[in-house]
Protein backbone atom coordinates (compact mmCIF):
# COMPACT_ATOMS: atom_id res chain seq x y z
CA UNK A 1 0.00 0.00 0.00
CA UNK A 2 1.33 3.60 -1.13
CA UNK A 3 1.65 5.73 2.24
CA UNK A 4 0.54 9.03 2.69
CA UNK A 5 2.73 12.22 2.76
CA UNK A 6 0.58 13.57 5.54
CA UNK A 7 -1.64 12.28 7.57
CA UNK A 8 -3.85 13.55 10.14
CA UNK A 9 -5.47 10.95 13.02
CA UNK A 10 -8.48 12.00 14.86
CA UNK A 11 -7.50 15.66 15.27
CA UNK A 12 -9.31 18.14 17.28
CA UNK A 13 -9.12 21.49 17.91
CA UNK A 14 -10.52 24.13 20.08
CA UNK A 15 -10.39 27.57 19.98
CA UNK A 16 -10.99 29.53 23.01
CA UNK A 17 -12.90 26.35 24.23
CA UNK A 18 -15.16 26.80 21.37
CA UNK A 19 -14.57 23.31 19.48
CA UNK A 20 -13.92 24.20 15.65
CA UNK A 21 -13.55 20.80 14.50
CA UNK A 22 -13.41 17.14 16.13
CA UNK A 23 -11.92 14.04 15.10
CA UNK A 24 -10.53 15.01 11.56
CA UNK A 25 -8.88 12.11 9.44
CA UNK A 26 -6.82 12.81 6.42
CA UNK A 27 -4.75 10.98 4.48
CA UNK A 28 -2.87 13.42 1.40
CA UNK A 29 -1.01 11.08 -0.94
CA UNK A 30 1.97 11.91 -3.34
CA UNK A 31 0.96 13.79 -6.54
CA UNK A 32 -2.75 14.53 -5.93
CA UNK A 33 -4.22 17.92 -5.53
CA UNK A 34 -6.66 17.97 -2.81
CA UNK A 35 -9.21 20.62 -2.36
CA UNK A 36 -10.36 21.18 1.22
CA UNK A 37 -13.54 23.41 0.96
CA UNK A 38 -15.92 24.42 3.89
CA UNK A 39 -18.08 27.50 4.93
CA UNK A 40 -16.20 30.82 6.70
CA UNK A 41 -14.70 30.05 9.62
CA UNK A 42 -15.07 26.19 8.78
CA UNK A 43 -11.37 25.87 9.96
CA UNK A 44 -9.81 25.56 6.64
CA UNK A 45 -6.70 28.00 7.01
CA UNK A 46 -6.38 26.15 10.72
CA UNK A 47 -6.15 22.70 8.95
CA UNK A 48 -3.24 24.21 6.95
CA UNK A 49 -1.60 25.62 9.91
CA UNK A 50 -1.80 22.57 12.15
CA UNK A 51 0.05 20.66 9.07
CA UNK A 52 3.05 22.72 9.61
CA UNK A 53 2.72 23.21 13.79
CA UNK A 54 1.86 26.41 13.52
CA UNK A 55 -0.65 26.03 15.77
CA UNK A 56 -0.98 22.65 18.40
CA UNK A 57 -3.82 20.34 18.01
CA UNK A 58 -6.36 19.84 21.21
CA UNK A 59 -6.10 15.86 20.56
CA UNK A 60 -4.77 13.62 17.61
CA UNK A 61 -1.63 12.69 15.62
CA UNK A 62 -0.31 14.56 12.94
CA UNK A 63 2.17 12.21 10.87
CA UNK A 64 4.23 13.83 8.16
CA UNK A 65 6.70 12.23 5.66
CA UNK A 66 6.87 8.80 7.53
CA UNK A 67 7.26 10.17 10.89
CA UNK A 68 4.75 11.50 13.99
CA UNK A 69 5.20 14.89 14.48
CA UNK A 70 4.69 16.62 17.71
CA UNK A 71 7.04 19.79 18.74
CA UNK A 72 8.34 22.50 17.27
CA UNK A 73 11.86 20.94 15.91
CA UNK A 74 9.89 18.13 14.56
CA UNK A 75 8.10 20.77 12.78
CA UNK A 76 10.62 22.59 11.83
CA UNK A 77 11.55 19.70 9.18
CA UNK A 78 8.01 19.62 8.05
CA UNK A 79 7.57 23.41 7.20
CA UNK A 80 10.72 22.34 5.11
CA UNK A 81 8.85 20.17 2.81
CA UNK A 82 5.25 21.23 3.26
CA UNK A 83 5.24 25.10 1.79
CA UNK A 84 2.50 27.01 2.95
CA UNK A 85 1.17 30.16 1.23
CA UNK A 86 -0.44 32.67 3.20
CA UNK A 87 -3.81 34.20 1.98
CA UNK A 88 -2.46 37.90 2.54
CA UNK A 89 1.24 38.65 0.99
CA UNK A 90 1.81 40.94 3.03
CA UNK A 91 2.28 38.80 6.17
CA UNK A 92 4.52 36.90 4.06
CA UNK A 93 6.85 38.76 2.50
CA UNK A 94 8.92 41.22 5.35
CA UNK A 95 12.27 41.91 3.79
CA UNK A 96 13.27 44.65 2.18
CA UNK A 97 13.76 43.30 -1.32
CA UNK A 98 12.42 40.97 -3.11
CA UNK A 99 15.74 39.07 -3.50
CA UNK A 100 16.30 39.00 0.18
CA UNK A 101 12.66 37.72 0.55
CA UNK A 102 13.44 35.23 -2.05
CA UNK A 103 16.92 33.87 -0.27
CA UNK A 104 15.39 34.19 3.16
CA UNK A 105 13.64 30.39 3.50
CA UNK A 106 16.96 28.91 1.37
CA UNK A 107 19.26 30.59 3.85
CA UNK A 108 17.77 29.44 6.85
CA UNK A 109 18.11 25.82 5.39
CA UNK A 110 21.97 26.03 5.79
CA UNK A 111 22.46 27.53 2.00
CA UNK A 112 25.55 29.41 1.22
CA UNK A 113 25.01 32.72 -0.25
CA UNK A 114 25.80 32.08 -3.73
CA UNK A 115 23.73 28.92 -3.71
CA UNK A 116 20.69 30.65 -2.02
CA UNK A 117 21.10 33.28 -4.81
CA UNK A 118 21.37 31.04 -7.99
CA UNK A 119 17.98 29.39 -5.93
CA UNK A 120 15.86 32.40 -5.84
CA UNK A 121 17.07 33.68 -9.61
CA UNK A 122 15.72 30.34 -10.82
CA UNK A 123 13.06 30.38 -9.01
CA UNK A 124 12.11 34.28 -9.89
CA UNK A 125 12.42 33.18 -13.65
CA UNK A 126 10.47 30.08 -12.84
CA UNK A 127 7.13 32.25 -11.76
CA UNK A 128 8.20 35.09 -14.67
CA UNK A 129 9.65 37.70 -12.52
CA UNK A 130 13.35 37.39 -13.92
CA UNK A 131 13.90 41.83 -13.38
CA UNK A 132 12.00 41.29 -9.46
CA UNK A 133 15.18 40.47 -7.71
CA UNK A 134 16.08 44.57 -6.91
CA UNK A 135 12.40 45.61 -6.36
CA UNK A 136 10.99 46.73 -3.12
CA UNK A 137 8.48 44.78 -1.83
CA UNK A 138 5.96 46.81 -0.32
CA UNK A 139 6.27 48.76 -3.99
CA UNK A 140 4.65 45.65 -5.63
CA UNK A 141 1.03 45.53 -6.83
CA UNK A 142 -0.85 42.75 -5.31
CA UNK A 143 -0.81 40.00 -8.02
CA UNK A 144 3.18 40.61 -8.00
CA UNK A 145 3.31 40.40 -4.14
CA UNK A 146 1.68 36.67 -4.90
CA UNK A 147 3.80 35.69 -7.03
CA UNK A 148 6.58 36.53 -5.14
CA UNK A 149 4.78 35.12 -2.06
CA UNK A 150 5.06 31.67 -4.19
CA UNK A 151 8.45 32.11 -5.17
CA UNK A 152 9.82 32.09 -1.84
CA UNK A 153 7.68 29.44 -0.75
CA UNK A 154 9.22 27.32 -4.08
CA UNK A 155 12.57 28.40 -3.18
CA UNK A 156 12.42 26.37 -0.58
CA UNK A 157 11.89 23.57 -2.87
CA UNK A 158 9.14 21.60 -1.51
CA UNK A 159 7.10 18.54 -2.02
CA UNK A 160 4.13 19.71 -0.60
CA UNK A 161 2.43 22.63 -1.25
CA UNK A 162 -0.57 24.21 1.10
CA UNK A 163 -2.65 27.04 -0.77
CA UNK A 164 -4.56 29.50 1.43
CA UNK A 165 -6.88 30.97 -0.59
CA UNK A 166 -4.21 31.80 -3.66
CA UNK A 167 -6.55 33.51 -6.11
CA UNK A 168 -8.26 35.71 -2.96
CA UNK A 169 -7.98 39.30 -3.72
CA UNK A 170 -7.02 39.09 -7.67
CA UNK A 171 -7.91 40.66 -11.07
CA UNK A 172 -8.61 38.62 -13.68
CA UNK A 173 -5.00 38.99 -15.03
CA UNK A 174 -3.34 38.08 -11.94
CA UNK A 175 -5.50 35.27 -11.45
CA UNK A 176 -5.15 33.71 -14.59
CA UNK A 177 -1.15 33.99 -14.38
CA UNK A 178 -0.65 32.64 -11.06
CA UNK A 179 -3.46 29.00 -11.60
CA UNK A 180 -1.40 28.40 -14.85
CA UNK A 181 1.86 28.66 -12.97
CA UNK A 182 -0.07 26.51 -10.32
CA UNK A 183 -0.89 24.45 -13.26
CA UNK A 184 2.19 23.87 -14.77
CA UNK A 185 3.95 22.74 -10.51
CA UNK A 186 4.58 18.58 -10.26
CA UNK A 187 4.13 19.31 -6.73
CA UNK A 188 1.91 17.98 -4.08
CA UNK A 189 -1.01 20.60 -3.39
CA UNK A 190 -3.52 20.80 -0.48
CA UNK A 191 -5.70 23.81 -2.08
CA UNK A 192 -8.17 25.81 0.05
CA UNK A 193 -10.82 28.09 -1.85
CA UNK A 194 -14.13 29.48 -2.55
CA UNK A 195 -13.49 29.58 -6.26
CA UNK A 196 -15.29 26.26 -8.35
CA UNK A 197 -13.63 27.46 -11.22
CA UNK A 198 -10.25 27.06 -9.64
CA UNK A 199 -10.97 23.73 -7.86
CA UNK A 200 -12.17 22.00 -11.32
CA UNK A 201 -9.01 22.96 -13.11
CA UNK A 202 -6.85 21.94 -10.00
CA UNK A 203 -8.14 19.68 -7.68
CA UNK A 204 -8.28 15.65 -8.15
CA UNK A 205 -10.23 15.24 -5.19
CA UNK A 206 -11.98 17.05 -2.85
CA UNK A 207 -13.09 17.19 1.12
CA UNK A 208 -15.18 19.07 3.05
CA UNK A 209 -15.23 20.72 6.54
CA UNK A 210 -18.54 20.65 7.58
CA UNK A 211 -20.76 20.31 10.77
CA UNK A 212 -17.42 20.38 12.60
CA UNK A 213 -15.66 17.33 10.91
CA UNK A 214 -14.11 16.23 7.78
CA UNK A 215 -15.38 14.73 5.26
CA UNK A 216 -14.67 13.07 2.07
CA UNK A 217 -16.80 14.98 -0.88
CA UNK A 218 -17.82 13.69 -4.46
CA UNK A 219 -17.09 16.32 -6.81
CA UNK A 220 -18.97 16.30 -10.73
CA UNK A 221 -19.79 18.34 -13.11
CA UNK A 222 -22.94 17.57 -15.11
CA UNK A 223 -24.11 19.45 -17.68
CA UNK A 224 -27.72 21.79 -17.34
CA UNK A 225 -29.51 22.23 -20.29
CA UNK A 226 -31.13 25.55 -20.38
CA UNK A 227 -31.02 28.61 -21.43
CA UNK A 228 -29.27 31.65 -20.09
CA UNK A 229 -27.37 34.55 -20.91
CA UNK A 230 -23.32 35.47 -20.17
CA UNK A 231 -22.24 38.45 -18.50
CA UNK A 232 -19.72 39.67 -20.80
CA UNK A 233 -17.75 42.79 -19.42
CA UNK A 234 -15.40 44.98 -21.77
CA UNK A 235 -14.88 48.55 -22.85
CA UNK A 236 -17.69 49.92 -24.22
CA UNK A 237 -15.50 51.51 -27.54
CA UNK A 238 -14.62 47.44 -28.13
CA UNK A 239 -18.38 46.25 -28.50
CA UNK A 240 -18.09 46.24 -32.55
CA UNK A 241 -14.98 43.73 -32.69
CA UNK A 242 -16.32 41.77 -30.23
CA UNK A 243 -17.85 38.20 -30.99
CA UNK A 244 -21.04 37.19 -29.56
CA UNK A 245 -21.50 34.01 -29.89
CA UNK A 246 -25.56 33.09 -30.17
CA UNK A 247 -25.67 29.49 -29.78
CA UNK A 248 -27.08 28.52 -26.57
CA UNK A 249 -24.06 27.48 -24.53
CA UNK A 250 -24.12 24.37 -22.86
CA UNK A 251 -23.90 25.01 -18.94
CA UNK A 252 -21.44 23.07 -16.85
CA UNK A 253 -22.03 23.79 -13.34
CA UNK A 254 -19.75 22.33 -10.85
CA UNK A 255 -20.97 20.25 -8.01
CA UNK A 256 -19.32 19.69 -4.73
CA UNK A 257 -20.91 17.99 -1.84
CA UNK A 258 -20.68 14.70 0.46
CA UNK B 1 0.70 57.42 0.59
CA UNK B 2 3.35 58.94 -1.95
CA UNK B 3 3.40 61.39 0.85
CA UNK B 4 5.11 59.13 2.78
CA UNK B 5 8.37 58.55 0.72
CA UNK B 6 8.20 62.21 -1.23
CA UNK B 7 12.25 61.99 -1.09
CA UNK B 8 13.53 59.41 -2.50
CA UNK B 9 11.76 58.33 -6.38
CA UNK B 10 13.02 62.22 -7.52
CA UNK B 11 15.84 62.36 -10.12
CA UNK B 12 18.76 62.37 -8.27
CA UNK B 13 22.49 63.42 -9.69
CA UNK B 14 24.81 60.39 -11.26
CA UNK B 15 27.75 61.22 -8.73
CA UNK B 16 25.17 60.70 -6.24
CA UNK B 17 23.68 57.49 -6.92
CA UNK B 18 27.42 56.30 -7.85
CA UNK B 19 28.07 57.14 -4.31
CA UNK B 20 28.58 54.28 -1.74
CA UNK B 21 24.87 55.18 1.16
CA UNK B 22 27.71 54.94 3.86
CA UNK B 23 28.92 58.32 2.26
CA UNK B 24 26.10 59.85 2.63
CA UNK B 25 25.09 58.69 6.02
CA UNK B 26 28.87 59.39 7.56
CA UNK B 27 28.78 62.42 5.84
CA UNK B 28 25.57 63.49 8.20
CA UNK B 29 26.79 62.67 10.88
CA UNK B 30 30.00 64.17 10.51
CA UNK B 31 28.02 67.76 9.60
CA UNK B 32 25.97 67.06 12.64
CA UNK B 33 28.90 66.45 15.21
CA UNK B 34 30.66 69.64 13.71
CA UNK B 35 27.33 72.06 13.26
CA UNK B 36 26.25 71.82 17.10
CA UNK B 37 29.77 72.40 18.05
CA UNK B 38 29.78 75.79 16.11
CA UNK B 39 28.61 78.72 18.18
CA UNK B 40 29.64 81.77 16.05
CA UNK B 41 26.60 83.15 14.12
CA UNK B 42 28.65 84.19 11.11
CA UNK B 43 30.16 80.52 10.79
CA UNK B 44 26.64 79.04 11.33
CA UNK B 45 25.20 81.02 8.33
CA UNK B 46 28.11 79.72 6.32
CA UNK B 47 26.94 76.53 7.36
CA UNK B 48 23.31 77.09 6.29
CA UNK B 49 24.49 78.45 3.01
CA UNK B 50 26.56 75.28 2.11
CA UNK B 51 23.71 72.85 2.89
CA UNK B 52 21.55 74.80 1.25
CA UNK B 53 23.60 74.97 -2.05
CA UNK B 54 23.95 70.74 -1.47
CA UNK B 55 20.21 70.62 -1.02
CA UNK B 56 19.96 72.26 -4.44
CA UNK B 57 23.04 70.00 -6.22
CA UNK B 58 20.97 66.79 -4.61
CA UNK B 59 18.14 68.17 -6.41
CA UNK B 60 15.82 68.52 -3.67
CA UNK B 61 13.02 70.46 -4.59
CA UNK B 62 12.78 73.82 -2.48
CA UNK B 63 9.04 73.12 -1.87
CA UNK B 64 9.40 69.56 -0.76
CA UNK B 65 12.23 71.18 1.98
CA UNK B 66 9.49 73.85 2.61
CA UNK B 67 7.17 70.94 3.42
CA UNK B 68 9.29 68.48 5.22
CA UNK B 69 10.85 71.74 6.97
CA UNK B 70 7.15 73.73 8.39
CA UNK B 71 6.54 71.17 11.45
CA UNK B 72 10.12 71.96 12.23
CA UNK B 73 10.21 75.50 11.75
CA UNK B 74 7.05 75.54 14.00
CA UNK B 75 9.12 74.15 16.75
CA UNK B 76 12.25 76.64 15.86
CA UNK B 77 9.37 79.89 16.17
CA UNK B 78 8.73 79.01 19.93
CA UNK B 79 12.58 78.64 20.62
CA UNK B 80 12.62 82.15 19.05
CA UNK B 81 10.17 83.82 21.05
CA UNK B 82 11.26 81.86 24.42
CA UNK B 83 14.95 81.77 24.69
CA UNK B 84 15.54 85.64 24.61
CA UNK B 85 13.41 86.20 27.53
CA UNK B 86 14.83 83.25 29.60
CA UNK B 87 18.43 84.62 29.27
CA UNK B 88 19.68 87.82 31.57
CA UNK B 89 21.71 90.68 29.87
CA UNK B 90 21.40 93.49 28.08
CA UNK B 91 17.63 94.63 27.69
CA UNK B 92 16.17 94.98 23.97
CA UNK B 93 12.17 94.63 24.92
CA UNK B 94 10.18 95.01 28.45
CA UNK B 95 7.09 92.92 28.79
CA UNK B 96 5.43 92.94 32.26
CA UNK B 97 8.21 91.35 34.68
CA UNK B 98 9.52 89.81 31.42
CA UNK B 99 12.87 91.10 29.70
CA UNK B 100 14.24 90.05 26.31
CA UNK B 101 17.98 90.34 26.03
CA UNK B 102 20.06 90.62 23.33
CA UNK B 103 22.66 87.97 24.74
CA UNK B 104 19.28 85.43 24.69
CA UNK B 105 18.42 86.61 21.19
CA UNK B 106 21.81 85.75 20.07
CA UNK B 107 21.70 82.06 22.19
CA UNK B 108 18.32 81.68 19.60
CA UNK B 109 19.70 82.31 16.15
CA UNK B 110 22.56 79.98 17.31
CA UNK B 111 19.92 77.23 18.14
CA UNK B 112 18.06 78.12 15.29
CA UNK B 113 20.56 78.11 12.93
CA UNK B 114 22.39 74.88 14.53
CA UNK B 115 19.17 73.42 14.01
CA UNK B 116 18.00 74.17 10.61
CA UNK B 117 21.92 73.64 9.24
CA UNK B 118 21.37 69.50 10.91
CA UNK B 119 17.82 69.00 9.33
CA UNK B 120 18.65 70.39 5.94
CA UNK B 121 21.82 68.29 5.61
CA UNK B 122 20.53 65.24 6.85
CA UNK B 123 17.30 65.95 4.55
CA UNK B 124 19.86 66.25 1.64
CA UNK B 125 22.13 63.79 2.16
CA UNK B 126 20.17 60.64 4.13
CA UNK B 127 16.07 61.60 3.29
CA UNK B 128 17.38 61.22 -0.34
CA UNK B 129 17.91 57.98 0.16
CA UNK B 130 15.67 54.53 -0.41
CA UNK B 131 14.93 53.74 3.52
CA UNK B 132 15.77 50.40 2.54
CA UNK B 133 19.09 51.23 1.01
CA UNK B 134 19.49 53.51 4.15
CA UNK B 135 18.72 50.18 6.46
CA UNK B 136 21.58 48.27 3.91
CA UNK B 137 24.03 51.37 4.61
CA UNK B 138 22.95 51.21 8.52
CA UNK B 139 23.97 47.74 8.81
CA UNK B 140 27.10 48.00 7.11
CA UNK B 141 28.38 50.74 9.30
CA UNK B 142 27.74 48.23 12.06
CA UNK B 143 25.00 49.42 13.84
CA UNK B 144 23.16 46.70 15.74
CA UNK B 145 21.61 44.09 13.80
CA UNK B 146 18.10 44.25 15.72
CA UNK B 147 18.11 48.12 15.34
CA UNK B 148 18.97 47.75 11.65
CA UNK B 149 16.01 45.18 11.64
CA UNK B 150 13.67 46.81 13.35
CA UNK B 151 14.26 49.81 11.10
CA UNK B 152 13.49 47.60 8.28
CA UNK B 153 10.46 45.81 9.44
CA UNK B 154 9.04 49.42 10.27
CA UNK B 155 9.63 50.44 6.84
CA UNK B 156 8.36 47.28 5.21
CA UNK B 157 5.07 47.53 7.31
CA UNK B 158 4.22 51.50 8.20
CA UNK B 159 2.30 51.30 4.94
CA UNK B 160 -0.07 48.29 5.59
CA UNK B 161 -0.77 49.95 8.59
CA UNK B 162 -1.49 53.46 7.07
CA UNK B 163 -3.73 51.27 4.59
CA UNK B 164 -5.37 49.64 7.45
CA UNK B 165 -5.86 52.98 9.02
CA UNK B 166 -6.98 54.50 6.22
CA UNK B 167 -9.55 51.55 5.41
CA UNK B 168 -10.81 51.92 9.06
CA UNK B 169 -11.32 55.43 8.97
CA UNK B 170 -13.18 55.11 5.46
CA UNK B 171 -15.59 52.82 7.17
CA UNK B 172 -16.49 55.59 9.74
CA UNK B 173 -16.67 58.35 7.35
CA UNK B 174 -19.40 56.03 5.20
CA UNK B 175 -21.12 55.37 8.47
CA UNK B 176 -21.56 59.27 8.80
CA UNK B 177 -18.88 59.50 11.03
CA UNK B 178 -18.05 63.45 11.27
CA UNK B 179 -15.05 64.12 14.00
CA UNK B 180 -15.98 66.72 16.22
CA UNK B 181 -15.09 67.57 20.31
CA UNK B 182 -17.33 65.58 22.14
CA UNK B 183 -17.33 62.52 23.91
CA UNK B 184 -18.38 60.28 20.85
CA UNK B 185 -15.77 61.22 18.81
CA UNK B 186 -13.29 60.51 21.29
CA UNK B 187 -14.65 57.26 21.97
CA UNK B 188 -14.79 56.45 18.82
CA UNK B 189 -10.81 57.33 18.07
CA UNK B 190 -10.60 55.33 20.69
CA UNK B 191 -12.07 52.27 19.28
CA UNK B 192 -9.79 53.01 16.11
CA UNK B 193 -6.65 52.95 17.80
CA UNK B 194 -7.17 49.96 19.65
CA UNK B 195 -8.67 48.19 16.62
CA UNK B 196 -5.61 49.17 14.92
CA UNK B 197 -3.51 47.65 17.66
CA UNK B 198 -5.10 44.63 17.57
CA UNK B 199 -4.66 44.22 14.21
CA UNK B 200 -1.30 45.06 14.27
CA UNK B 201 -0.57 42.43 16.77
CA UNK B 202 -2.56 40.11 14.96
CA UNK B 203 -0.22 40.39 11.73
CA UNK B 204 2.69 40.37 13.73
CA UNK B 205 1.66 36.70 14.91
CA UNK B 206 0.81 36.27 11.17
CA UNK B 207 4.51 37.79 9.98
CA UNK B 208 6.18 34.98 12.82
CA UNK B 209 4.11 32.22 11.23
CA UNK B 210 5.19 32.75 7.62
CA UNK B 211 8.89 33.18 8.61
CA UNK B 212 8.62 29.93 10.89
CA UNK B 213 6.83 28.71 7.51
CA UNK B 214 10.42 29.40 6.30
CA UNK B 215 12.61 28.15 8.68
CA UNK B 216 13.18 31.19 10.59
CA UNK B 217 15.43 30.42 13.37
CA UNK B 218 16.69 33.91 14.61
CA UNK B 219 18.77 35.65 11.86
CA UNK B 220 18.16 37.98 9.67
CA UNK B 221 19.65 38.16 6.03
CA UNK B 222 20.93 41.35 4.07
CA UNK B 223 22.08 41.03 0.82
CA UNK B 224 24.45 43.94 0.15
CA UNK B 225 26.90 43.58 -1.98
CA UNK B 226 28.09 47.74 -2.72
CA UNK B 227 31.92 47.52 -2.39
CA UNK B 228 33.55 50.72 -0.94
CA UNK B 229 35.51 51.99 -3.80
CA UNK B 230 38.20 55.02 -3.84
CA UNK B 231 36.12 57.59 -5.71
CA UNK B 232 33.78 57.05 -1.65
CA UNK B 233 37.10 57.99 0.32
CA UNK B 234 37.62 60.92 -2.05
CA UNK B 235 33.98 61.96 -1.18
CA UNK B 236 34.41 61.22 2.44
CA UNK B 237 37.39 63.08 2.70
CA UNK B 238 36.17 66.25 1.07
CA UNK B 239 33.28 66.63 3.30
CA UNK B 240 35.76 66.24 6.06
CA UNK B 241 37.87 69.04 4.77
CA UNK B 242 34.64 71.35 4.59
CA UNK B 243 33.98 70.85 8.42
CA UNK B 244 37.15 71.16 9.23
CA UNK B 245 37.23 74.56 7.56
CA UNK B 246 34.36 75.44 9.19
CA UNK B 247 35.99 74.54 12.93
CA UNK B 248 39.50 76.28 12.06
CA UNK B 249 36.98 79.41 11.08
CA UNK B 250 35.03 78.74 14.28
CA UNK B 251 38.36 79.06 16.10
CA UNK B 252 39.82 82.02 14.58
CA UNK B 253 36.83 84.46 15.09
Amino acid sequence: MIKPLIQLEGISFEYLNHPVFRNVNLQLFSGETLALVGGNGSGKSTLLQLIVGLQPPTSGRIIAFGKERSNESHFRQVRARAGLLFQDSDDQLFCPTVMEDVTFGPLNLGKSEEEALAIAEITLASVGLTDFSGRITHKLSGGEKRLVALATVLAMEPEVLLLDEPTNGLDEQAEKRLVELLESLDQTMVLVSHDRSLIERLATRAVLLQDNTLVDAVMHSHPHHHTHSHLHIHAAKHTSDHEHNDDVPEHADHHLHD
Amino acid sequence: MSELFLLSSQAQPRWLTACDPRVRVLAALLLALVTVSLSQPLVLVIALALVLILSRAVNLGFNTLLKRLLAFESFMLLVLLFIPFSIPGDSILQLGSLTASWQGLERALVIVLRANTVVIGLLSLVGTLEPEVLGHALARLRVPDKLVHLFLLTVRYVSVLLDEYQRLRLAMRARAFVAGSNRHTWRSFGWLIGMLLVRSMHRSQRILAAMKCRGFHGRFYLLDNSVWQTRDSLATGLCVLVLTCLLVLENSL
